[in-house]
């Protein structure tokens, strides 16, 4: 401000201009940035996925038409691989998944990945049936044998099941028979 | 024997790159030309120092030396003799010290080639690329020494992941951090300029080839890392909006934005400040990228519990470095003259759009990618951002540039008329529409696909008609043309080659929208079809390769009935860490795949999961050309890293 009054006398035109351009530079990034932040805002609220465990989406079922994470483990035993009876068919694999306290049922139709085993971890993406059976169209694949999916490990802590202090987690088979708190050891 | 001299060199380097970050500041501020001329030997002494670190980590894998813990933790005596050298990158140490390795090469490759440089800039621009270097060998001596040593040895290693052992792994990281590190060079570039508060048309012509070096090479690693995951991973996609994606997506997005700013830079004096402040940024989100993919923040904030030295390490840096530039930015910019009038609809006036829409491209990205963080730190809510999140909202964005994209080259300098440049674009809008008709009748009513092959072949008919232009097709005989256009500056050609890879990338991926999958479980002699392809499955037998056995279908492939190929998807066991891969069978034409995974076997049957994809290989194909249109612009006697030397020597008539 007070170079422009200084500078005033000799080259005003000069300074006006250059006074409009950066006020030009600066409308046209706020611009910018502000098309970007509408289309995250308009974009976010659709699109969000959140991550729930059994026990939440039994306490606060989702709507069937939004899609969310659900994750736990998978119930050993719990396996079936069905759509045996026609030849040539789509492979129609089921599945509960389970976080110790409650457990959902789960369809998925497709190539499960390599990673995929009974009592171990598992993220699956779909939507929730209207007869609360859950119908993935995607079981994320883990890279490795000993990782375990931070959302879930939290849904286990929070079941009560497991204190990640105390090492790998029990084996499910036996989870709802345990005593939430009692268990560890 | 080996990791004590491989530690020690490492310590060297730290020292030398200590002393390039000082020295030759010193000497440049008091124009003491012995302390300014130092940075250029201090650079290739920092790279030999950190070479030779490199080098002895490599051959403690190649010895499987398992009293270096590295070694012990991520190789095995039994890996083949590649993988065991590509296994040195293969872990969070390994790959940093690579990355180091790289920005010491970079120093020195700017020490080496920058003759063009005046001597105390070029010093200032060897010191900041020292703090840089001095700064990350700090992060691998305290946090991440890959020479940690391990007493009593064990007796072998404990192997490495097997999706890792792959060519991918071997050309990826390193193509990816010359990339990323040749962040750090235009950085460097833009901090020296701001110290001496001077930045001009030369500026823009001595970062421009660096610019475009960097964004090739960031370009050909994106590529190679989604080609990797196309045929490793066997899910079939190129592209997942993963957050390490994502990270190696915005220094790109940047990048892009840097190299045509910088453009106008050189040719017009306008958008210098605006210049620097995207060379700044450009680093800044290599360095996001690093520390996003490093502390493992991303999974969750919870993951960043298991390594938070790492973490806060990294992003320490990043404050101090992008911090300490936009402090610097924010000191010196505002008495930066801005010079180069130019009109809203002109070439400068095109660039300034591109740049707005890569940087709000750049913008959607990165809330997206972070918005995980943010709703478990202010909500702590679990939420993941998918695919459809970014599909939705880069699209509006996405529009746009390819509208923009392919008149910009055809618009001059300072002023220019809006309808000549799209009335020269009717040949292209042709051909676009005749692209779409052709998927339309091949394809079938695919709204987004169709109108991206026409995008697709709009944008190369586009960089055809700009170059037909230049040549003066049309206004001169033929011949005539043709002898102008060989003799267009090579500059010229290497844009329209990249702009024509984008095209070319589009119809790679527009290409994907027509795709077709069909899953089924087979038993011996059941075949599944997808339009004239039927796979037959033959039988699934034993195979073993080195330290994997395999479970391998055959499956016969029958195009209208005729035998047409033999493809042999497998899933690989690999004792040594007990892990299993898909590996994917693919057979390309170059102009469509056909993918083949096998899954599960149960009762007899083999679950056979196969895919038709048209045009997806010209996903990869257009970024080659992409990178190859990069590689020519550098290859162009004006934008020679060591031309303007040259030129100048040869001007005073004096050999150099």
């Amino acid at each position: 401000m007070s170079g422009a009054v200084r500078a005033a006398p000799r080259r005003p035109a000069g300074l006006r201009r250059r006074k409009h351009r950066r006020l030009a530079a600066v409308g046209l990034v706020l611009a910018g940035l502000g098309l970007a932040v509408g289309l995250f805002l308009s974009a976010i609220e659709e699109n969000l996925v959140f991550f729930r465990s059994p026990s939440d989406v039994l306490a606060a079922p989702p709507p069937p038409e939004r899609a969310f994470r659900l994750g736990g483990l998978v119930e050993a035993g719990s396996v079936e691989r069905g759509g045996a009876a026609m030849a040539g068919a789509r492979p129609e694999i089921r599945f509960r998944v389970t976080d110790g306290a409650n457990t959902i049922q789960v369809v998925f139709s497709g190539v499960l990945p390599d990673l995929f085993r009974e009592g171990q971890g598992v993220v699956t993406l779909g939507r929730l049936g209207p007869d609360g059976v859950f119908r993935a169209t995607e079981v994320l694949a883990r890279h490795d044998e000993t990782y375990m999916p931070p959302e879930v490990a939290e849904a286990l802590r929070r079941a009560g099941h497991w204190d990640p202090a105390q090492g790998a987690p029990p084996p499910p088979a036996g989870w709802n028979t345990l005593n939430p708190r009692g268990g560890g050891g | 024997m080996i990791g004590e001299a491989g530690h020690f060199a490492l310590a060297l380097g730290f020292v030398l790159s200590l002393a390039l970050s000082v020295l030759p500041l010193w000497g440049a501020a008091r124009g003491d030309a012995a302390l300014t001329e130092a940075a250029r030997p201090l650079a290739h002494g920092a790279l030999l120092a950190v070479a030779s670190a490199f080098g002895f980590l490599v051959s403690a894998y190649v010895a499987n030396d398992t009293t270096v813990l590295s070694v012990v933790q991520n190789s095995h005596s039994l890996k083949p003799l590649l993988y065991k050298i590509t296994g040195v990158w293969g872990n969070h140490e390994g790959s940093m010290l690579l990355w180091v390795l790289i920005l010491a090469l970079c120093a020195a490759s700017v020490a080496a080639f920058g003759g063009n440089l005046p001597s105390a800039f070029r010093a200032r621009v060897l010191a900041v690329l020292g703090w840089v270097l001095a700064g990350f060998l700090a992060f691998i001596l305290l946090t991440s020494n890959p020479f940690e040593r391990v007493w009593p040895p064990p007796p072998d290693g404990q192997g490495l992941n097997p999706l890792l052992q792959d060519i991918g792994l071997a050309i990826h990281p390193p193509l990816l951090y010359v990339g990323y590190v040749g962040t750090a060079i235009t950085y460097a570039f833009a901090v020296a300029a701001l110290i001496e508060g001077r930045v001009d048309s030369a500026w823009g012509r001595w970062v421009r080839p660096w610019a475009v070096a960097s964004w090739s090479f960031l370009t050909l690693g994106i590529a190679v890392g989604s080609w990797w995951a196309y045929y490793e991973l066997g899910w079939g996609g190129f592209w997942f909006w993963d957050p390490v994606e994502n990270a190696s997506l915005l220094p790109w997005l940047a990048g892009t934005a840097l190299l045509h700013s910088a453009i106008v830079v050189e040719k017009r004096e306008a958008l210098k400040i605006w210049s620097v402040l995207l060379a700044l940024l450009a680093f800044g989100l290599s360095l996001l990228g690093t520390f996003l993919v490093r502390s493992g923040v991303l999974n969750s904030v919870h993951a960043f519990a298991n390594d938070p030295e790492r973490g806060v390490f990294i992003l320490g840096l990043l404050l101090f470095y992008v911090g300490g530039g936009f402090l610097l930015f924010a000191l010196r910019a505002p008495a930066m003259a801005p010079a180069g009038l130019f009109a809203p609809v002109s070439r400068e006036g095109a660039l300034v759009l591109n740049n707005l829409l890569m940087c709000s491209l750049a913008a959607v990205v990165f809330l997206g990618t972070l918005w995980p963080m943010f709703a478990d730190f202010l909500f702590g809510a679990t939420v993941s951002v998918g695919p459809p999140f970014f599909n939705t909202a880069t699209f509006p964005l996405v529009v746009p540039l390819f509208l923009a994209m392919a008149a910009g080259p055809l618009m001059p300098w300072k002023r220019a008329a809006l309808w000549p440049a799209i009335e020269r674009l009717w040949a292209a809008a042709l051909a676009g529409l005749a692209g779409f008709v052709v998927a339309l009748a091949i394809g079938g009513w695919n709204p987004l696909p169709l109108f991206g092959v026409a995008a697709a072949v709009w944008l190369i008919g586009a960089a055809a008609t700009d170059i037909a232009d230049r040549a003066g097709l049309g206004r001169t005989s033929l011949a005539n043309a043709w002898n102008r256009a060989k003799g267009l500056p090579r500059a010229a050609w290497g844009a329209a080659i990249a702009h024509a890879g984008v095209g070319v990338c589009l119809l790679g991926i527009s290409g994907m929208g027509f795709a077709s999958e069909r899953i089924a479980a087979l038993s011996p002699g059941q075949a599944v079809a997808i339009g004239a392809y039927e796979w037959r499955l033959e039988g699934v037998r034993d195979a073993a390769g080195p330290n994997w056995t395999s479970r391998r279908a055959t499956l016969t492939v029958l195009r209208h009935g005729q035998p047409y190929a033999v493809m042999e998807p497998e899933r690989r066991f690999f004792p040594i860490g007990r892990q299993t891969t898909t590996e994917a069978a693919i057979r390309t034409n170059l102009l469509r795949d056909l993918y083949a995974v096998m899954g599960e076997e149960e009762g007899g049957r083999a679950v056979i999961r196969v895919h038709y994809k048209p045009l997806a290989p010209l996903i990869w194909i257009g970024a080659i050309v992409m990178a190859l249109g990069g590689f020519l612009s550098l290859s162009d006697r004006r934008l020679r890293v060591a031309g303007g030397a040259r030129r100048r020597a040869a001007a005073a008539g004096a050999p150099a």
